[in-house]
């Protein structure tokens, strides 16, 4: 795996450019993530890698290409100080896991092997043995977490018919 | 402790006597609002899910505004898919060319937002609608799909900051120098997870599309949304449009708010936010001479018809200095009809500037104005992030309807009172 580390406010504008919205499939908008920012991207991501922003990451548009251009790429979750409220809703709903951990960002740079436990919240740097805990969830979403997205989750509940 | 304005509308959408910050509910929704960019993914959604009615088809809104009239071919299968959905599900709301605007110009203009409402739209300048007393926000995709199949979404209670207006405008300064002047001060996420709330003596003084305006660009400070109390212009605003009944909100006296802002608007000067945040903010005085090739007055910032009078205040009788493109575009049909009785549009015309159908094009590098290699604009919309209008190397400017026009004027960032 990986480590793509970025700064802070990495707006959905850069993560999927608007000009790819005309074709919201996965396959597209994986082709295209981080583009404007990140030229190598798209063409080097894996499954499994991971992203690190910094604070207010995917600030501005509302559109949940973001969340699904990097689940479509592959990454395995988002480790960013702060979450934009909307791609925090859209990750959620979607089943995309985002990790909120100013530590770990702090202490994880390109090139360290990390692992996540999502049950836990504890992120590991394997390269530097540091460990992080990241901020839970409550137990309304993690009931969404749970149910692979929000539209699952009111099925499941019966809310959704 | 007492509750914000925006916390007692969560309240009563939960069926709670009160709520706490951080507390999470689900509220029940009077509106739920789509464009032609979110939407095909939440009727996407909606049908993987295997969800079959709606929660009520007078209370869904769809507006296809992004990329219309059709710039390409994907653009318009993704248009047909909204079509054939509104059709299946006959939404009354369903606006397509002809009758369509600019969402969130639309939206109040037709009577479809309220005081007290609770209003979700995917798209993040939902917000707009605060300037009404309305609860409204940003969100994605699949909160539309769960919204439109179930008719209430879940929230966290945010708390608020208050932002105390005194004193009033002078020329040439307007809603967009207060927002962006905000912006500047507290940064891109001073708002985050928070409602701003805008109250104080200064308030009666400002236009309803200065408002709109205001409360429109509350995301870019992070915002969940922005909120104005309801006053007797508010009330203006809605007779003729909305019948239905409406219930205004007030913060109690004793409402607890993360943090208080003062502004006084009477010490404003036109302000512009350079790349590429619209925290990035300079005085007008501070930006004065940087050139631009292209100017752009419009969207669901400053799209509405204040915006476009003191636009063509300052175009009148002049001309579009040679070598910049002025693209004008009013926010909806009505505005452009109300423009063209007023002789705005020929004002801009007989400029050189360009007048377009109503359209988000440019605002976000669609079509209808997309920029070049290293080209500056200086632009009424809301973003100015990396590659928002054209390649990354393209340059936006952020400034109010005067200062974009005095600058098309002029062919560099230009203060109008120097015309």
């Amino acid at each position: 795996m990986k480590i793509y580390k970025y700064g802070d406010n990495v707006d959905t504008d850069v993560i999927i450019p608007a000009r790819y919205l005309n074709a919201p499939d996965e396959k597209s908008l994986a082709s295209h993530c981080m583009e404007d920012i990140d030229a190598d991207f798209a063409s080097t991501v894996e499954a499994g890698d991971i992203v690190v922003g910094g604070g207010n990451f995917g600030c501005g548009s509302s559109r949940e290409h973001a969340p699904l251009a990097l689940k479509a790429s592959g990454v395995r979750c988002v480790i960013a100080k702060s979450f934009a409220r909307i791609f925090y809703r859209n990750s959620i709903n979607i089943g995309f896991p985002i990790l909120e951990c100013p530590e770990a960002v702090d202490g994880i740079s390109a090139g360290d092997a990390v692992s996540v436990d999502f049950s836990t919240g504890v992120i590991t740097n394997k390269t530097t043995g540091a460990e992080f805990q990241a901020a839970p969830f409550p137990e309304f979403i993690n009931g969404i977490i749970e149910n692979g997205g929000l539209l699952k989750s009111l099925k499941a509940r019966g809310v959704a018919k | 402790m007492g509750m914000t304005m925006t916390q007692k509308i969560l309240a009563r959408s939960a069926g709670l006597d009160r709520v706490e910050p951080g507390r999470l509910i689900e509220g029940k929704l009077d509106l739920v609002l789509g464009n032609d960019i979110t939407t095909p993914v939440a009727i996407t959604e909606f049908n993987k899910a295997g969800l079959s009615s709606v929660f009520d088809k007078d209370k869904i809104a769809i507006v296809l505004d992004h990329s219309t009239p059709c710039k390409d071919i994907k653009s318009a299968q993704l248009c047909a898919a909204c079509r054939e959905f509104a059709g299946e599900h006959s939404i009354t709301h369903f606006y397509d060319v002809g009758r369509m605007g600019i969402e969130h110009a639309l939206v109040p203009e037709k009577g479809l937002a309220a005081p007290g409402e609770v209003i979700v739209g995917a798209d993040s300048h939902t917000c707009t609608y605060g300037a009404l007393g309305a609860f409204s926000t940003g969100v994605g995709s699949t909160d539309m799909a769960a919204g439109m199949a179930t008719g209430t979404l879940w929230f966290k209670v945010p708390s608020a900051i208050k932002v105390n207006l005194v004193g009033r405008l002078g020329k040439y300064v307007s809603g967009k120098d207060v927002i962006l002047h905000l912006i500047g001060m507290i940064g891109v996420d001073g708002a985050l997870y928070h409602s701003l709330e805008f109250v104080g003596e200064g308030v009666a003084s400002l236009e309803m599309d200065d408002r709109f305006t205001i409360c429109n660009m509350a995301i870019e400070a992070g915002g969940k949304n922005g909120i104005f109390p309801v006053d007797a212009k508010t009330i203006a605003y809605l007779k003729g449009r909305v019948d239905r009944e409406w219930q205004s909100f007030e913060a109690d006296p004793d409402a607890e708010y993360a943090r208080e802002i003062t502004i006084d608007l009477s010490a404003l000067r036109p302000t512009v936010a350079f790349p590429h945040l619209p925290s990035n903010t300079r005085t007008v005085d501070e930006a004065a001479g940087k050139p631009i090739q292209q100017v752009v007055i419009g969207s669901c910032t400053n799209g509405r018809l204040k915006d476009l009078r003191e636009a063509a205040a300052i175009l009148k009788g002049r001309k579009v200095a040679d070598g910049v493109r002025c693209i004008v575009i009013p926010a909806t049909q009505q505005i452009y009809l109300d423009a063209m009785a007023e002789g705005l549009v020929a004002d801009f015309i007989n400029a050189g500037a360009v007048v377009s159908t109503p359209t988000c094009g440019p605002c976000l590098g669609g079509h209808m104005g997309v920029l070049s290699d290293n080209e500056w604009a200086i632009s009424t919309t809301n973003r100015n992030f990396v590659g928002r209008m054209g390649p990354t190397s393209s340059m936006i400017i952020l400034a109010s309807p005067a200062v974009a026009a005095a600058s098309a004027v002029t062919g560099v960032v230009t203060d109008p009172a120097s015309l």
